[in-house]
């Protein structure tokens, strides 16, 4: 806690100000690409309030697991799903927004109340500031020992869920249309290329 | 010099940036028509609650810091979930070739 107030209290405005206005750019931009780049952005600066709060390895931890791995995997999944296309119009789509607006927005002040009015113990205990590491090793081996091994299972069984869900080779049908689901037959049915050149081979061999 | 001062910022000012990105994150829930912004909205939802539990691990569990663990094990779980939920994506990309929410209505009555 070397830094002066003055620029936690700048650092703070910077950092909230780029949190909130990259959420809204998420939530609002109608090009999906640029939201996901917003989302990092909106990853490092909550990263920055962690530093604010003494806390450097969970500042270091979001770095590495949200901007490193999360965001490029949705990054990656818009590349696999980017399909132009044309979205229905539903009807009353604008007394949609407008009423979960007015739920958010009502839940907002419930928050907002709540952290206003409650009056908290403060000032608590004083932070443990540069320490913080040794505390969560110590946290995370002794009293938290179960949870962090749940957690390594959880890894693996996620890890496992997600090659098994998006393997190609998987021969299923679908529910509705009762054709085959498989990519790979997918591909071969209904890519424009392959049929146009399925197309054009009959009429070259039937030329001569 | 550190300890006896009391700090610059209120827990206040954390818990409403708190709050207001839970709110943008659930109207991005419920309105975006697009599965991958879902996800997104979702990721940013955690981010709130993150903010939140190491807010209070600072300004009131200073000595034994359970927020911040607490926090590493929701950064564990969402990407995890990240992970699952986006091979769901692509799986129903693939069954149903779109990614409108609109269109998920496998389980409507």
């Amino acid at each position: 806690m070397s830094i002066a107030s003055s620029t936690q209290q700048i650092c703070f405005l910077v950092l909230s100000a780029t949190t909130v206005v990259g959420s809204l750019g998420v939530v609002l931009l109608p090009n999906i690409v640029y939201s996901a780049f917003l989302l990092g952005g909106v990853f490092l600066s909550v990263a920055g309030l962690y530093l604010l709060l003494n806390a450097s390895f969970v500042a270091a931890a979001q770095i590495l697991v949200y901007v490193g791995a999360v965001n490029v995997l949705i990054l990656f999944a818009i590349m696999l799903v980017n399909k132009q296309e044309t979205l229905a119009a539903i009807p009353g789509l604008l007394v949609r927004r407008l009423l979960s607006g007015a739920v958010c927005v009502g839940l907002f002040a419930l928050l907002l109340r709540v952290a206003l009015t409650t009056t908290w113990a403060l000032p608590g205990p004083p932070p443990v500031g540069e320490e913080a590491t040794i505390r969560i090793g110590e946290h995370l081996f002794t009293d938290y020992l179960l949870p962090f091994e749940l957690a390594s299972v959880l890894l693996l069984m996620a890890m496992i869920g997600a090659i098994v869900l998006a393997r190609r080779d998987v021969f299923s049908t679908d529910v509705i249309t009762g054709e085959p689901a498989d990519q790979g037959l997918i591909e071969k049915d209904r890519t424009p290329l392959l049929i146009e050149k399925s197309a054009n081979e009959p009429t070259l061999l039937s030329k001569p | 010099m550190s300890t006896d001062l009391a700090s610059p910022i209120p827990l206040e000012a954390f818990l409403t940036i708190a709050a207001l990105l839970f709110c943008v994150g659930v109207w991005g829930l419920i309105n975006s028509r697009n599965a991958v912004r879902v996800l997104m909205s979702i990721e940013l939802m955690l981010n709130a609650v993150n903010i939140n539990l190491m807010a209070f691990s600072n300004y009131l569990d200073g000595q034994l810091i359970r927020g911040q663990v607490f926090a590493i094990f929701v950064i564990t779980v969402a990407a995890a979930e990240a992970a699952v939920g986006l091979a769901i994506l692509l799986s129903l990309y693939r069954n149903r070739e779109t990614v409108d929410m609109e269109r998920f209505n496998l389980l409507r009555w």
